[in-house]
């Protein structure tokens, strides 16, 4: 199959290295402690942060630094096929590890002793990048919900299909089969938290694609940074004096 | 701001909301607040040669001063640090916060108070139904529920952290205590401003209104400042010896009526919070009365404060209010 015609246009209609449009919401879950909506194109993810409160299970308990949890789901309506999968299948639990990780590395844990931070994600529409959105998402929600980090990680993923770097797979060029690799960086400090591929690639090749997710997620940094801009503006400036 | 998606605004709703709300930005940046808002890993500028000390919200990387949260940069002397806007409540020792009791366990209540860990209320830090200045006993221990219960709103008075990092509160005055007949509302604690009184008592409503500054507001029912634990005790003590318990009963409930209108008052004022809480507006006493003030001559019912219409009248005349007192500056 042809994923890259001969004028260097995608399916979509993206360039190789074009990403899909972002939108991204804070505050849309009122009972959390901070929420967020991002859509990478079609794909939709919302995550809603509760925390830090006090642990549920008091053997996690840590004394010295806060215990992260993340949930990973899928709505059942977000797939074309209507899929009724149980809650704990292997990827989710897959993906909840792979978020929690990401988002533990950044979260300033020992500010916050003795207390458990929620995450919760869950997929409204998937096509292809569900795991990118998602901590874009979160890294939204824990911002909104004043949690202090040495950073914001953002993702995004980017493949290699007809002999050429693609960034930004979406569904169809995401089951093509070709590897896919999705790294999780964290801007400021110029540092790789997650980074993973399920396929072969040759090493000159795979620096390439990684560079070309890295610039993606530097993108998706951009635009989350003015997001939260303008939401903490909008926030003080209601709030008055 | 949290509300803005949930409330179906028709056209020209959402022109006068929007009209207002650019009203309210123009005043607050001719008034420089927004130039010190910073987000996560952003960096502070700071003068190094005077020396900066790090406060909340911020950490060095690189050399350079950065903040971990979003926010407002504050600085005050040396010190520089950022006020974070939505997070959860940050306890200072003698804060006057409301809280929910969630267990009752040995000597202690555990008080869910909005932050990250639940907060203690010790038997030993708070004044005995009796009034007498005494050792607890063991007696007293096995009473503890009779103060409070498990899902009892109380109010109570940061007394500080101790050694192991736990959070401890005091009730040592009759002003603090059990709160009951009244509604309890959770707002974002940013919107709560430390003051000097915290209890209003607002007199034409018959209102007792407590605004916790972990962003719990009570709004219920007067009680006067006598102490009624001590008339609760001697009922209790009395039932079971008296036979005639069903008239004991009914005395109760006549005392424990609350009479329509301070009820209609108190869900006017609950729903004022509201909706200046989703409206992001700071919650004083005065912004509160002010809006039942504004429904009540604007004859909004109270269930029509919660709508739409309401909701732009309200920042409007925010607004307007706002502009007035930055003209008289």
């Amino acid at each position: 199959m042809e994923f890259v015609n001969p004028e260097g246009l995608r399916l979509d209609g993206r360039r190789a290295t074009e990403m899909r449009q972002f939108r991204a919401e804070i505050g849309v879950v009122s009972r959390a402690d901070g929420s967020a909506v991002f859509e990478m194109g079609n794909t939709k993810v919302i995550a809603a942060v509760y925390g830090p409160r006090e642990v549920q299970n008091k053997s996690q308990q840590i004394n010295d630094k806060a215990v992260v949890r993340c949930e990973y789901s899928m709505a059942n309506f977000s797939t074309g096929d209507r899929m009724r999968k149980p809650k704990g299948d292997r990827r989710s639990t897959e993906i909840s590890l792979v978020i929690r990780q990401t988002m533990e590395a950044c979260i300033l844990t020992n500010l916050m002793p003795r207390s458990q931070i929620d995450i919760f994600v869950q997929v409204l529409q998937a096509d292809g990048g569900t795991r990118s959105a998602c901590i874009n998402a979160a890294t939204l929600a824990l911002a909104d919900a004043g949690i202090p980090m040495r950073d914001l990680v953002t993702s995004c993923s980017a493949g290699y299909l007809n002999s050429t770097a693609l960034l930004d797979l979406n569904y169809v060029e995401d089951s093509a089969g070709g590897p896919d690799v999705t790294v999780g960086f964290l801007p400021k400090l110029d540092k790789v938290t997650l980074l993973q591929m399920d396929a072969k690639l040759p090493q000159d090749t795979f620096k390439n694609v990684m560079e070309l997710a890295i610039e993606g997620c530097k993108a998706v940094a951009n635009y989350i940074r003015d997001i939260l801009m303008e939401n903490t503006k909008r926030l003080e400036c209601r709030r008055g004096v | 701001m949290r509300g803005e998606v949930e409330i179906p605004l028709n056209k020209t709703q959402k022109l006068r909301l929007e009209r207002a709300l650019e009203k309210l930005e123009s005043i607050s940046s001719k008034a420089n607040l927004s130039d010190a808002s910073v987000t996560v890993a952003d960096e502070i500028s700071v003068n190094y040669e005077d020396g900066v000390l790090q406060g909340h919200g911020t950490s060095e990387m690189n050399g350079r001063l950065v903040a971990t949260v979003c926010g407002v940069v504050e600085r005050v002397n040396r010190l520089v640090y950022v006020r974070a806007l939505r997070s959860r409540y940050k306890p200072e020792t003698g804060d006057i916060i409301v809280g929910r009791v969630i267990e009752v366990a040995p000597k202690r209540w555990k008080v869910e108070i909005n932050f990250s860990q639940d907060a203690v209320l010790m038997l030993s830090s708070m004044n005995l139904p009796d009034g007498i200045q005494r050792r607890r006993t063991a007696v007293d221990e096995l009473n503890m529920r009779s103060i409070f219960e498990e899902n009892d709103v109380v109010c109570a008075e940061v007394r500080g952290f101790q050694h192991d990092g736990s959070l401890h509160l005091q009730a040592r005055s009759q002003k603090y205590g059990k709160l009951d007949k009244g509604q309890l509302l959770k707002i974002p604690p940013y919107l709560v401003k430390k003051r000097k009184q915290h209890f209003h008592h607002l007199n034409d409503y018959g209102v007792d209104l407590i605004l916790g500054c972990n962003g719990f507001i009570w709004i219920g029912e007067h009680v006067a400042a006598v102490d009624d634990m001590v008339v609760d005790q001697i009922i209790k003590s009395e039932q079971p010896d008296s036979k005639a318990g069903d008239s004991v009963n009914s005395d109760e409930q006549e005392q424990s009526y609350t009479s329509l209108d301070i009820r209609q008052n108190i869900c006017r004022m609950a729903n004022a919070v509201r909706v200046l809480s989703s409206l992001g507006f700071m919650v004083t006493m005065e912004a509160i009365v002010e809006i039942v003030k504004l429904s009540n001559s604007k004859k909004f019912d109270i269930h029509d404060m919660l709508g739409a219409e309401f909701y732009v009248v309200v920042a409007e005349e925010e607004a307007t209010r706002r502009s007035s007192s930055s003209k008289k500056r």
